[in-house]
């Protein structure tokens, strides 16, 4: 059941951003809102690693193998079943969207937030702006990156 | 059909979500990296088309992610797809530039890229130490970005220019051949 007031704003809130890295290590998390109980470092990476591994099930499991294209000569690429995309409770909403290079976002709002599409769009080109194009990031290790941090808030915080 | 809409995506990433810069800027910052390096390895151009095409590289990993992001594509169907691709949102995204495709292979593993413009060139002169001319690929950086990016998607594939109208040829052609699509799935053994 969700939960709701009469006449009054349902709150919307984004809590907290995980990003996975295409091994399933948490290379970044940042809390915007309190909300969720707090988990230190240790925990954050199995709940990382843990969704990594269900996920890549997820994607075998896919109910019916998806339809391959007919054969041609011109060299196809294997379809790739989404995996787990929501997962919803009560109280929180989990959306993941993995990328087409393989890294996973992996946003927790409440189950009311609108537009999670669009802002996982932002906080992906947040993410190749303020890693990717710094040169002094290293691919797939954690995101150490102030302006990545302070762009995210800003945009999240404005979100609401 | 595949080819209209690639071009679509790319006017319009290039329209409404790519910062510009000044195209000298981007001349001048590229042809001082060449010249630099050739200072560097003593005119072992060898060597050089070697750096820049590990340079590039290292952009293109990266790259890439700006590229979907932006272009918000999902993954291709099939190589042609991935051609048309890079050659209509890519370019155009990051150099605005369309180079045309042409020269596929029968088994559709290798195609090329004609440059009819190539921003990275625009004021230069091969060294003229009669080794330069026959010898450096002024561009190399684009080969490898291209190898980085598709890589970072599944595809291994192996880039380098055949001709250049800096070395006086009548086009600058890059060919692309695909090596393979690289499954990322475990083997079902390993468990």
């Amino acid at each position: 059941m969700r939960r709701e007031w009469e006449g009054e704003k349902l709150p919307r809130v984004v809590f907290t951003l995980l990003i996975v890295s295409k091994a399933g290590g948490l290379i970044y998390n940042r809390e915007f809102h309190a909300g969720l109980s707090k988990q230190d470092t240790n925990e954050l990476l199995i709940i990382a690693g843990t969704f990594h591994g269900v996920h890549a099930i997820s994607q075998k499991l896919c109910p019916v193998p998806p339809a391959q294209p007919p054969p041609s000569n011109i060299p196809t690429m294997p379809v790739r079943p989404s995996g787990i995309e929501v997962m919803e409770s009560a109280n929180f909403r989990l959306q993941c969207f993995q990328t087409v290079t393989g890294t996973k976002f992996l946003l927790f709002t409440e189950p009311q937030q609108p537009n999670i599409d669009g802002i996982m769009r932002r906080i992906y080109e947040l993410y190749c702006d303020f890693a990717m194009k710094n040169p002094f990031y290293t691919v797939e290790m954690p995101i150490r990156c102030e302006k990545f941090d302070r762009g995210l808030d800003g945009f999240v915080k404005a979100t609401r | 059909m595949a080819s209209t809409k690639a071009a679509r995506i790319g006017e319009d990433v290039w329209k409404t979500r790519v910062d510009k810069v000044n195209a000298e800027l981007v001349t001048l910052t590229y042809g001082t990296i060449v010249a630099q390096l050739c200072a560097d390895f003593d005119a072992d151009y060898a060597e050089v088309n070697r750096q820049l095409d590990k340079m590039g590289y290292n952009i293109g990993v990266r790259l890439i992610e700006d590229f979907l992001a932006k272009s918000g594509t999902a993954a291709c169907a099939n190589f042609r797809e991935t051609a048309e691709m890079i050659a209509k949102v890519g370019f155009k995204m990051f150099l605005n530039i369309t180079p045309p495709i042409t020269n596929w292979s029968g088994d559709n593993k290798q195609f090329s890229l004609i440059f009819d413009e190539n921003p990275l060139a625009d004021f230069v002169e091969l060294p003229d130490d009669g080794r330069a001319q026959d010898e450096l690929w002024f561009s190399n950086i684009l080969c490898g970005v291209i190898r980085g990016a598709l890589e970072m998607v599944q595809l291994q594939v192996e880039a380098h220019f055949v001709s250049d109208v800096l070395r006086g040829n009548d086009t600058t052609e890059m060919r692309i051949s695909l090596i393979r699509i690289i499954d990322d799935e475990m083997p079902p053994d390993d468990e």
